[in-house]
């Protein structure tokens, strides 16, 4: 219990000061930036409380509000994430959601992006329709959702690749 | 009334979920009126700090650049020193023309943004400053945003690349003046409306601010006339303007105070 803790403490933080300092500041292209923070929504333990993660997930998104200026934008998209998680596990693990077995270093790769991938776009279209605030602009908000969701998907993917850590055999 | 527990218990996370997505909406829509978003800025003492210590690193990075810049504007400002009848540049501000009631304060950007649609910029001046809200920031090269939250020690500014952002100018060659937002398109242009179809507005045109705010002197450098179409109507112009900044390496800021602000407000006020 305490090493989920701490774990979950140091992913928020780490994750937190990468995303402000780094992940805010690539502009490529000129406007495109991932949102790695949503691995820690992503990887938070399954077996934890459902209000636990929706309040944690208020809490890193406003952090971030704060960092970088966006009113309450990436709060509001990260509790709707957290909020819709447990049908986006059931989706892409089946069978294994239901026994509450969920272990992301254990699960196969292909089965991990696709529950990113959901995650990822819905986040990011909520994201940008808040940061846009303005339905005529739907095309603009579309093109950014498609582009940053590629760029986040490539990195959270890449991420939980290096840093999982597999099971001696 | 157990109904109504037994529904709240059942329902637990979905209400949270509904509380915690509408406070996130309440800052959002706070967020984009102008002015308005109290608690949640990055001018406090946390987000300021990081920042500031971020800063430290990353300004090596652009020294050659600024230093550049820098003594570009060494550069314009010795050459008016030793000539005082030289023409002024049209990419230089003349502090001796706006005569006294403005007052310098020079700053330096320690987060830069201009890849959202309402982008604000933190910059290293505060109260400790004098900086006040509504005060303006202007680089060595033209226009920047107007000061909007202030702490001790830092203080946001509302970019020009805000679709909140409104500020008053002009044609620099005639004094028709019209309104700058921004259509969160590309941070080198800016919009320029209300300018009266009567105007002679050619391609390429200097834009300067108006004065007309308490905010900005007169003749700050905002950009050139890039394109111009009439709007539907056909009684007024919609010019795009390429910014003289280059909005996306910015390091050392300029911020006006107007200490001639408050005797400008109450005479409007009494006209009122």
């Amino acid at each position: 219990m305490t090493n989920i803790l701490s774990v979950n403490t140091v992913r928020f933080v780490v994750l937190l000061l990468l995303q402000v300092l780094i992940f805010s500041n690539i502009n490529f292209l000129g406007y495109i930036n991932p949102h790695v923070y949503i691995l820690f929504i992503l990887l938070f333990p399954v077996k934890n409380n459902r209000m636990t993660i929706i309040f944690l997930s208020f809490l890193i998104g406003l952090s971030i509000d704060m960092f970088l200026d966006t009113g309450g934008i990436n709060a509001g998209a990260s509790v709707l994430i957290a909020y819709i998680r447990p049908a986006a596990l059931k989706f892409s693990f089946g069978a294994l959601y239901d026994h509450q077995s969920i272990n992301f270093n254990t699960t196969e790769l292909g089965q991990n992006i696709t529950y990113i991938s959901i995650l990822t776009v819905i986040h990011h279209f909520t994201y940008f329709t808040l940061e846009t605030f303005n339905f005529s602009k739907i095309l603009l908000i579309l093109q950014n959702t498609l582009y940053s969701s590629i760029f986040t998907i490539l990195l959270c993917v890449l991420i939980t690749i290096i840093f999982s850590r597999k099971k001696k055999k | 009334m157990q109904q109504i527990v037994n529904f709240i218990i059942r329902n637990k996370s979905f209400l949270l979920f509904l509380l915690l997505f509408l406070v996130s909406l309440g800052f959002t829509i706070q967020s984009h009126s102008f002015h308005k978003s109290k608690f949640i800025n990055s001018a406090n003492f946390l987000t300021g700090g990081v920042f500031n210590m971020s800063n430290t690193v990353s300004d090596y990075f652009g020294l050659k650049k600024q230093n550049k810049l820098l003594q570009e504007e060494n550069n314009t400002l010795k050459s008016l020193l030793y000539n005082v009848k030289t023409e002024n540049d049209t990419a230089f501000i003349d502090s001796t023309r706006f005569n006294k009631p403005y007052r310098f304060i020079p700053g330096q950007i320690i987060r830069n943004s201009y890849s959202k649609t309402n982008n604000v910029i933190l910059i290293n001046k505060g109260k400790n400053d004098s900086l006040k809200q509504d005060f303006g920031v202007i680089t060595s090269k033209g226009i920047l945003g107007i000061v909007d939250k202030t702490s001790a020690d830092n203080a946001t500014v509302l970019s020009v690349l805000n679709t909140t952002t409104r500020i008053s100018a002009q044609l620099k060659k005639t004094n028709h003046f019209g309104t700058i937002s921004w259509d969160a398109k590309s941070p080198k242009y800016i919009q320029l409306t209300e300018i009266p179809q009567i105007a002679p507005v050619v391609i390429g045109d200097t834009i300067i601010t108006s004065g007309r705010s308490a905010i900005f002197p007169k003749g700050v450098p905002v950009g050139t006339v890039a394109k111009f179409n009439l709007d539907t109507a056909e009684n007024y112009y919609e010019i795009t303007v390429k910014l003289f900044n280059d909005m996306t390496n910015l390091e050392h800021v300029y911020v006006i105070e107007n200490t001639n602000k408050n005797i400008l407000k109450n005479l409007l006020n009494r006209n009122d």
